[in-house]
């Protein structure tokens, strides 16, 4: 596997403990608010700082992590999971369900910007994190159908199914057992791209106030608080170590995917 | 069948999924709103409002009326049964008022939505215009100097950066350019969309990623023509490595390079929402998120997703059209 996956996984299992042992790593608290101890320097007090109203700052980046994570990994599953579902019984069936699959809703997904969508549905459930991640369900998992309708069409002609067919075997038991086993490869490449994608999805919709309300440190709102002209002026860290949170986890979630996808089609290996 | 039967059946298969589109997306903002929690009117009035004046306001804003063909109804004993409304209902009431090139008004200053639309969408369109000659102007060059010394250190450095470009979020982006020539060097202002100098910096933090994606393209379109024959026979007759690749490769590079451009300018607008909250650009993402959503606009949220979204659609159908109108190669499948 190329260099770049390999910093990828590294920096994702960086990640992953860093949100796991959140609570052991990040000492100090994350939510008191400790007014003259605002706009600190980074220290060994405070590694990354303090931000407006004193709270330390690598606390609140290490606790984003969760945020991040939870919101791309059931982003990924559900949707995952829903556009597989769909894709396999438009691909294997064909028919009405089909038609209106690739015929209506990859068409229309195709052509709407998906952040907007998301930012539409939040408006007008109201912000929160569970209505952030249904949101990004809803424009993900097309996606993921799209893919597996394509790789079905394409297994369900090899021989090995001909052959289960002519020794009887159900429908669910040629779709699960034969064709889908042999048709999720690409799935993890773009399960990799889709936790990238739904990282900064999260962290745009927090931005923009939509996503998880301030008091919570997702990446997003702490960028939103860290960039008014004040705080760049005392503390410019405070943008920046969150900001560097982000843009790693995203290039580390994009190199995996790119990593993986090369790997397993050969055709794509470094010219 | 002939190539141009051909290519008119695609145009008229493109037009429809256009319109089926535009459909879905009305039908989604007249009924998202249904999932508003609560009743429109209170949030808006407060809970102070009379009710009087909440019958007032749900009367003017037509939110009186039913609000779809079909409604789920609970009758005197409590239970529920569909109740057909027929056409008089909130969602005809939007189309019919649509295609009068009306978007109804505003919940908040009671303004047209229409007009609150019109003084804002050509700043976004100015914002999306400057920041894809931005782009034009990194990725081309870059692109150029990559593509031409391929596998050489520079095209190591231009790679490596432009993958940085595509992930760097520009609400990143956007902060850390304030951060350096606002409040460090003082060379623009921080925020605002007054002096023609203010579109610099928003533009720089939309095209960014932009440009990253251009410059991957323009290196790959312009490896591939440098194999071509033309550029043997052009080298072969005495012209200057220089003259090969501004005269010859750049020409034919280019041309799938533009179509991307054209389908970028969808990408531009959507992301516009995030700069024009970032550099207090007076567009129509602004709009959205400061008065629309900020302030439970609902009227206005319906409007500004409408004209974004249709507006990305039909930026990318026509690129789509021209492209497989102008290129032979690609066939309706």
């Amino acid at each position: 596997m190329s260099r770049l996956a390999i910093f990828g996984l590294v920096i994702v299992c960086i990640l992953v403990i860093v949100a796991i042992f959140a609570p052991w790593i990040a000492t100090q608290d994350l939510a008191t608010i400790n007014l003259p101890m605002r706009y600190l320097s980074p220290s060994g007090q405070h590694w990354f700082g303090t931000d407006g109203l004193g709270r330390d700052v690598f606390a609140r980046v290490v606790y984003g992590a969760r945020i991040s994570l939870r919101v791309g990994i059931v982003v990924v599953l559900v949707s995952s999971v829903v556009g597989t579902v769909f894709g396999a019984l438009a691909g294997y069936f064909g028919g009405w369900i089909d038609r209106f699959m690739s015929g209506y809703i990859f068409n229309v997904f195709l052509a709407f910007p998906g952040l907007l969508l998301a930012i539409a549905l939040v408006a007008f459930l109201g912000a929160g994190l569970n209505k952030l991640i249904l949101a990004l369900c809803i424009i993900g998992w097309v996606g993921y159908a799209r893919l597996i309708r394509g790789q079905v069409l394409k297994v369900r002609e090899y021989d090995f199914v001909q052959a289960a067919r002519a020794l009887g075997a159900s429908d669910a038991r040629i779709l699960f057992v034969h064709i889908l086993p042999n048709a999720i490869q690409p799935l993890i490449v773009q399960a990799s791209l889709g936790m990238a994608g739904a990282v900064l999805a999260e962290a745009s919709l927090s931005f923009l106030g939509l996503g998880v309300p301030p008091p919570a440190p997702s990446w997003g709102v702490m960028i939103e608080e860290a960039r008014g002209l004040d705080t760049l002026q005392a503390a410019p860290h405070v943008l920046i170590f969150p900001g560097i949170a982000i843009v790693l986890s995203v290039l580390a979630f994009n190199f995996i995917g790119d990593g993986l996808r090369e790997y397993l089609d050969p055709r794509q290996r470094k010219r | 069948m002939s190539s141009l039967k051909h290519k008119t059946l695609g145009l008229v298969r493109r037009l429809g999924i256009l319109l089926l589109v535009v459909w879905t997306v009305v039908s989604l903002v007249t009924l998202l709103i249904e999932l508003v929690p609560g009743d429109p009117a209170t949030a808006i009035l407060g809970d102070q409002a009379t009710p009087e004046q909440i019958v007032q306001f749900r009367s003017r804003h037509g939110l009186d009326r039913p609000p779809f063909f079909v409604s789920l109804q609970s009758d005197a004993s409590g239970t529920k049964h569909l109740r057909w409304n027929g056409a008089e209902n909130r969602y005809v009431d939007y189309w019919r008022a649509l295609l009068h090139g009306d978007m109804g008004r505003s919940f908040r200053t009671d303004q047209p939505v229409v007009e609150l639309i019109r003084l804002r969408y050509p700043a976004t369109i100015e914002l999306a215009l400057a920041s894809l000659l931005v782009a034009v102007a990194i990725a081309v060059p870059l692109g150029v100097v990559a593509g031409s010394n391929r596998g050489t250190w520079i095209d190591n450095i231009s790679s490596v950066v432009a993958l940085v470009g595509i992930s760097l979020p520009s609400f990143v982006i956007g902060p850390l350019l304030v951060y350096v020539f606002a409040v460090k060097l003082g060379w623009f202002a921080p925020t605002g969309s007054e002096e023609w100098s203010d579109i610099v910096l928003p533009a720089i933090t939309l095209g960014a990623a932009l440009s990253a994606i251009l410059t991957r393209m323009v290196r790959s379109s312009v490896i591939e023509e440098l194999g071509e024959d033309y550029v043997r026979t052009a080298r072969a007759k005495g012209l200057s490595e220089r003259s090969v690749i501004y005269k010859h490769v750049l020409k034919n590079g280019l041309i799938p390079v533009v179509t991307i451009l054209g389908l970028q300018l969808g990408v531009l607008l959507a992301g516009a929402i995030i700069t024009e909250k970032i550099f207090g650009w007076q567009g129509l993402g602004l709009l959205l998120i400061d008065d629309g959503i900020g302030k439970r606009d609902y009227r206005l949220v319906q409007g500004c997703v409408l004209v974004i979204s249709v507006t990305y659609i039909i930026a990318n159908s026509l690129t789509d059209m021209i492209y497989r109108w102008l290129d032979p190669r690609i066939r309706v499948s």
